[in-house]
């Protein structure tokens, strides 16, 4: 993943960059897997490998494939103030539990009483769809009315467009037929 | 876009029914095994999004009308949301699915089958459109033949 994300920074490409993050989000999803949490490592192989990749591709199709180049000085002070934000990250890992460790504060809040409890509560053999789907079903619902409002707001920005560009074209086909498949 | 590319259409062809189908599977079987409403939303949203990158956007849009995606995705939030007020009227709290059959595991099966079903509808229908509100927008531009 290390040499993936030095490689990233360093290709212009945009086509070639767009691959490598799919690879990226998939060594991602393999991280997942190997620390048990396969939800997670589902989600982020379907979204991040797959689908982020279709879009980005779709954005790059609308836009230029070359990166521009930027000048030394603001990259200089872009590396500053990662290499700040890194070194601050990494400091506040400083006082985390280590992975897999029974005392930490994720083993003793509410977790024991999910695995408990959810079985016979909720009575689904997979506890991770019991927590995010009964007990935590108002912050789902708030996830499903977030990606409603996503699309709503991607169909509000670009999905008209051709409604609208098409008379200023001064094409006449534009004015006989306003209502065909506009709704992409 | 590639219709006279014939390797790519017959293996997506025969690839698009194990897609839906694999989705199906993650969406009804996301409570014994990992996947859910949000991945197989995903999933099935990807099979449209590879029919529409093989055949083309406007192919697509014969299959699956635009007005298809925005009912679903609107329903999807609405069942949500439904299921919760059930609970509501039923006599529980809002989202609480225990008094939605006589026994409360099975209330909370059926209510996480629902809210599941209706996060699906909403991330597939929300993934097809986003895709090809940009893909056709891409064909706009640069007219309908794009590799």
């Amino acid at each position: 993943m290390m040499v993936l994300a030095l490689a990233l920074t360093r290709i212009r490409n945009m086509y070639a960059v767009v691959m490598l993050t799919g690879i990226y989000s998939l060594l991602g999803a393999s991280l997942y897997v190997i620390l048990d949490a396969v939800d997670v490592a589902f989600t982020e192989a379907a979204v991040g490998a797959g689908m982020s990749t279709v879009l980005m591709l779709g954005t790059l199709a609308l836009t230029s494939d070359r990166e521009k180049v930027t000048s030394s000085a603001k990259s200089l002070r872009a590396l500053f103030l990662v290499c700040v934000t890194g070194a601050v990250l990494i400091y506040g890992t400083l006082d985390m539990p280590h992975y897999g460790d029974p005392a930490a504060p994720i083993h003793h809040h509410v977790v024991p009483r999910y695995l408990e409890d959810s079985g016979r509560e909720v009575g689904l053999p997979n506890v991770v769809t019991s927590v995010l789907a009964s007990y935590r079903s108002y912050d789902t619902m708030g996830e499903a009315f977030v990606i409603f409002t996503a699309a709503a707001g991607v169909l509000a920005l670009i999905g008209r467009s051709r409604r609208r560009r098409r008379p200023e074209d001064g094409d006449a086909s534009g004015e006989t037929a306003p209502g065909g498949g506009s709704g992409s | 876009m590639m219709q006279r590319k014939a390797v790519i259409r017959v293996t997506s062809k025969l690839l698009i029914p194990f897609i839906l189908l694999f989705a199906l599977y993650v969406q009804w079987h996301g409570d014994f095994g990992p996947g859910g409403g949000f991945q197989a939303g995903v999933i099935f949203g990807a099979g449209f999004i590879l029919y529409g990158l093989v055949y083309g956007v406007h192919q697509a849009r014969f299959v699956i009308p635009a007005w298809v995606t925005r009912l679903v995705l609107a329903l999807g939030v609405i069942l949500y949301a439904a299921v919760g007020f059930a609970g509501l009227f039923m006599g529980g709290h809002f989202l609480n699915y225990s008094v939605l059959a006589h026994e409360p595991t099975h209330g909370q099966h059926l209510g996480i089958l629902l809210v599941e079903l209706g996060v699906g509808m909403t991330v597939a229908a929300a993934m097809v459109t986003i895709f090809f509100a940009f893909a056709g927008q891409d064909e706009e531009a640069h007219g309908a033949e794009w590799d």
